[in-house]
């Protein structure tokens, strides 16, 4: 039936969507604007009233972070976190939210002992002692192994298992696979896309890890991107070394200011995400919904 | 037909009647489920449940030379202090306030944004308006305060703008106490909004377009559509997450409130999740600090059981 719409309607929608875009552009202009000046020089940035755009494009907010040791580690430390993360996430996600979909002896009582976390958790204090007594502070592997599942991505994964088809399994069974063959063989080439989206949420998470590393890194050689970044942007004060040194280079030798260095390092540090974030988009509203059905 | 159901019912009393035989020879089938399942477990019992026993602390004096069996038991010592200690009710006044402004302020964005992304009919358009907003979700909170911090420091842009614009003096924003709240109440609300409309807008993908139709027939216009249609059918959803966030209203997030306090806003804006890190991590009161957090764990867990009640009691789902 074509609904015919009145003037009202149409002033209506046309609000509506001036409105979104004014929403959209709120979104967007703080990358804009960061950009920007992360490009423009000393002179620009000290001199103009409101830069919006600088009139030269300079690199060098840009060279003197790819200069400094520390940012380059920093990332360096958060790309290893995030690849062995990710995989180790992936691998302990998948195996329990599979097991928990075969009828295994005591199955209610793992379930109950996941989804309970939903609602209670351990706290600070706890989890850093039993952190430290496992002997993983100042290892890489406290920001990997104490939150290596999310319980939430868990029951998702097992909802989506549950999903594939209970004939292939039966078939599979008849002939003569186990639990493991099952899962190598049928369920995990049959999940590739479901991996993919929870490889990446747990990517994502990995790397912007900024409270695991502070609270279980005490070494500043191993902190990472976002640890630093802080450190940038937020503190700027003396005894952050980058930025203090970064003022008085600038001071003596109209070095980029502190300021646009900052910009670029947002910018280096969130590139990874705009890159990986078409593919999370293609698959992550899937995932939150199969998450709302309760399992 | 029946003769098989007949005997599928004959082999289920069987496998009732021979309970003690069974559970060695049915662990032993089920090895391979139990190996898959094995890491996962044992996981959960370490970092997740142990933990949970770790708690016990707050009832003794901790020192992490004793170790947590021989330290001194002091039963409610720590929960008492609790609420003597003028500071901690600060914090926890703090925490509940920052609560009350997320639930009144922030809590309802995402449904408006939901239902006007529903509004709009060009797919493409709202499509690229949705990747536009669902994005901040996935920045780190080190970026997005990041970007705060740059955009009002008192030589920042926004600054720069009322200066240029109105001729004001520079506010320091990020110093000043009365703005702490809502620019965290803010922060959320960029960061999360979009992402927050997912879930409606998927409520709203499964109302059957006939019941506009029988609307229009009947006279409605555009708003009594809303209010008789869309709403009561986002109305489940709503309650569920309300009652998802009551039972997190001393839950404040503990890393953006971090990154956002100083020392100027330390008064107003530490919360017990910051308060628990300072005191027992920082400062290595132990015993004290998982106190906090663990009467933070059970009023929260009180709560989201009670409203969840509640809700049933109304003829809602609740979530469990």
């Amino acid at each position: 039936m074509p609904i015919k719409r009145t003037l009202s309607d149409r002033i209506t929608d046309g609000i509506n969507l001036l409105l979104l875009l004014v929403l959209s552009f709120v979104m967007v202009f703080p990358f804009y604007y960061i950009t920007a000046v992360s490009f423009s020089s000393y002179q620009e940035y000290m001199n103009t009233e409101l830069l919006l755009f600088p009139k030269n494009w300079v690199l060098d907010a840009y060279r003197f972070i790819f200069d400094s040791k520390e940012f380059i580690r920093s990332i360096g430390v958060t790309v290893y976190i995030t690849v062995v993360g990710s995989i180790v996430s992936l691998l302990l996600t998948s195996t329990m939210a599979f097991a928990l979909t075969r009828r295994l002896w005591g199955q209610r009582f793992y379930l109950f002992l996941v989804l309970f976390t939903f609602i209670f958790g351990a706290g600070m204090i706890p989890t850093y002692l039993i952190v430290k007594a496992t002997g993983l502070i100042d290892s890489y592997w406290s920001l990997i192994i104490p939150d290596a599942i999310s319980s939430f991505n868990l029951i998702v994964m097992r909802q989506f298992f549950m999903s594939i088809p209970e004939e292939l399994n039966e078939a599979a069974v008849i002939d003569g696979a186990n639990d493991w063959q099952i899962y190598t063989r049928i369920i995990l080439p049959l999940s590739k896309p479901a991996l993919a989206a929870f490889g990446l949420f747990y990517a994502v998470g990995q790397w912007n890890t900024y409270f695991n590393a502070i609270l279980y890194l005490n070494d500043p050689a191993k902190w990472t991107v976002q640890v630093i970044l802080r450190q940038i942007v937020i503190l700027d004060d003396a005894a952050n070394t980058l930025a203090s040194a970064a003022r008085e280079a600038a001071r003596s030798a109209h070095l980029p200011p502190p300021e646009t260095i900052g910009m670029a390092a947002i910018i280096l540090a969130t590139i990874p995400i705009l890159i990986v974030y078409p593919f999370l988009q293609k698959h992550f509203a899937k995932g939150v919904m199969l998450g709302s059905v309760k399992g | 037909m029946a003769t098989t159901s007949v005997e599928a019912s004959k082999t289920v009393i069987e496998r009732k009647k021979a309970p003690a035989k069974s559970l060695a020879t049915r662990l032993f089938r089920e090895r391979y489920g139990f190996l898959l399942l094995l890491p996962g477990l044992l996981y959960f019992i370490w970092f997740r449940y142990v933990p949970m026993l770790g708690n016990i602390i707050a009832f003794e004096d901790y020192s992490p030379f004793k170790g947590f069996l021989h330290s001194d038991w002091v039963g409610l010592k720590h929960f008492k202090r609790i609420f003597e200690d003028a500071e901690v009710i600060r914090v926890l006044w703090n925490t509940l306030w920052l609560s009350f402004l997320q639930i009144a302020f922030a809590f309802p964005v995402p449904i408006v944004l939901a239902l006007m992304l529903n509004e709009v009919k060009n797919q493409r358009i709202k499509r690229i308006i949705q990747s536009v907003v669902y994005l901040p979700h996935f920045l780190s909170w080190v970026v997005v305060v990041g970007i705060v911090t740059i955009f009002l420091k008192t030589e920042g842009i926004v600054n720069k703008g009322l200066d240029f614009a109105f001729g004001m003096e520079a506010i320091p924003f990020l110093q000043q106490p009365g703005w702490f709240m809502p620019l965290i109440v803010l922060e959320v609300i960029w960061k999360e909004a979009g992402w927050g409309t997912i879930i409606f807008l998927a409520a709203l993908a499964g109302v059957n377009p006939t019941l506009y139709e029988a609307a229009i027939v009947d006279g409605a216009n555009r708003w009594r559509q809303l209010w008789h249609i869309t709403l009561p059918a986002i109305r489940g959803t709503i309650i569920i997450l309300l009652i998802l966030r009551l039972g997190s209203v001393l839950d404040s997030g503990f890393t953006q409130i971090f990154l956002m306090l100083n020392p100027f806003t330390m008064d107003v804006g530490n919360v017990l999740d910051t308060f628990v890190y300072f005191k027992g991590i920082q400062q290595s009161d132990f015993s004290f600090g998982t106190a906090v957090g663990l009467f933070k764990g059970l009023v929260g867990l009180v709560l989201i059981l009670a409203a969840n009640k509640i809700a049933k009691k109304f003829g809602e789902d609740g979530v469990f």
